[in-house]
């Protein structure tokens, strides 16, 4: 599994400041839902194409891959709506939503993580009167986005060592024999990441600073 | 951003010349004593420690950097106890753990070596300067915005030490950092434990990377059983190991 989010560019929608991207983003989405025509969806779709391929130059693939873990849920809905409401309508359906996930992949694919989570953090500052600290939902989300790939593995591997000795992931026993020792792997790991965390100063109070700034190594 | 505060004083206090002492110090879990009785003084740049699994290393690797507090005695960094000065210890003493995928804890390779910087308040030019830095010197450069899973184990291995050796550590520790690997990683990971500047204690299976330390203990039963250089030592380990 492989969530290789980031594309690295030199482009002018890699330098949009990420909280720029984001606004841009929900525009997008409250105009396509307030304007629901064909012209505005289609219009909208050709324009996030546009800056994705053109702009940010965006390898095809990596917004086709978006596009065709959709491509069931568009299918049920244009049919949906093409037998409950009419044509047109299943058609702007579509097309808003698929610019709309394309819009997204644009975003993060152009966007480094660490931005992402810095315009996080700067918008649940206020959260801080209620004793919430943001740079740990900040942690909290890069570390969930780090860890899938991680947690895909182990399965992997368990069901390939149940594969080995004669044992099948499939049914109801399968997901049991494979969560179970996920589990267990998952708690000893946490134990082990949140000794690193600690190893590498995550309790450490930094000295006073505006906004993390995205790490960019030349 | 609010963290607990850390106290300024004992940076002050450091004297990097006592290096790491353990006095009396006793580990258990519950019930299960780990460790006992050990009195130490660790000041010689390369210590190796070896034992069986189950022996009690990596308890005793954990105590080094204030991971671990013992149930008894003391462990002193510098002059600085680990049970009262821990923030102060762990910026000095560096942990380098076993399987790297539980130590990488950012998606992308550089803002992984940018985590323990950004919690030491580095300046952002500094940061990104002192990551592109890290990363050449272990041949990741290429790898910066990569992300981390996609890195191959020698390389995770690699990215993990350089997330530690990033934030200047006087020492670092290292639990069985090559025991995940293959032969080649394996030695690319001890030429890059033999340049290191810093005092290295390195907890160990491999016993040839031990060959040129200055001092290697062998610890069974949670108790130091051989306290002497390489050679003998490992001698001494083997001795032990062959008549189970």
């Amino acid at each position: 599994m492989t969530l290789a989010l980031y594309v690295p560019r030199q482009s002018a929608v890699h330098r949009v400041p990420a909280g720029g991207k984001l606004l841009a983003l929900a525009v997008l989405a409250v105009v396509l839902f307030a304007v629901p025509t064909l012209p505005v969806a289609a219009a909208g779709l050709l324009g996030v194409l546009l800056v994705g391929l053109g702009a940010a130059r965006l390898p095809a693939a990596s917004l086709a891959r978006q596009a065709r873990t959709v491509r069931w849920w568009l299918a049920g809905l244009f049919v949906f709506h093409a037998l409950f409401s009419d044509l047109p309508t299943a058609a702007v359906t579509v097309l808003r939503l698929l610019a709309l996930v394309l819009a997204a992949a644009v975003v993060t694919a152009t966007t480094r993580v660490t931005e992402m989570v810095a315009v996080i953090e700067w918008l649940c500052a206020p959260l801080r009167v209620f004793g919430v600290r943001p740079a740990r939902i900040g942690l909290v989300i890069a570390m969930a986005l780090r860890f899938i790939p991680v947690l895909a593995e182990r399965a992997d591997r368990i069901r390939e060592a149940q594969a080995a000795r004669g044992g099948s992931a499939r049914g109801l026993r399968g997901v049991r024999t494979t969560v179970t020792p996920l589990l267990v792997q998952l708690l000893q790991m946490a134990h082990t990441i949140s000794e690193a965390l600690d190893a590498r100063g995550a309790d450490d109070e930094p000295p006073a600073r505006g906004r993390r700034s995205p790490v960019t190594a030349a | 951003m609010r963290f607990r505060r850390s106290d300024p004083e004992p940076e002050a206090r450091a004297d990097p010349t006592r290096g790491i002492e353990l006095r009396g110090v006793s580990h258990r879990y519950g019930d299960r004593p780990v460790l006992a009785d050990l009195d130490l003084h660790l000041t010689e740049p390369r210590i190796g420690i070896v034992g069986a699994n189950g022996s009690g290393k990596s308890t005793f690797a954990r105590l080094l950097n204030g991971l671990v507090v013992p149930t008894d005695g003391h462990v002193l960094v510098d002059g600085l106890d680990t049970r009262t000065s821990v923030r102060a210890v762990r910026r000095r003493v560096g942990f380098v753990f076993q399987d790297p995928d539980a130590q990488i804890v950012h998606p992308t390779v550089a803002e992984d070596a940018a985590y323990g910087l950004e919690n030491q308040g580095v300046p952002a030019p500094e940061r990104a300067e002192r990551v592109t830095e890290v990363l050449a010197r272990y041949g990741l450069d290429g790898h910066a915005d990569h992300p981390a899973h996609l890195l191959s184990g020698g390389q995770k291995q690699l990215l993990a030490i350089a997330g530690v050796l990033v934030m200047r550590p006087a020492r670092v520790v290292f639990d069985e950092p090559t025991t995940l690997l293959d032969l080649i990683n394996a030695r690319r990971i001890a030429r890059v434990i033999d340049e290191l500047e810093q005092q290295v204690v390195v907890v160990t299976h491999q016993l040839d990377l031990l060959e040129h330390f200055d001092r290697v203990l062998v610890i069974d039963g949670g108790r130091v059983v051989e306290d002497a250089a390489p050679r003998p030592a490992i001698a001494a380990y083997r001795a032990l190991m062959e008549g189970r």
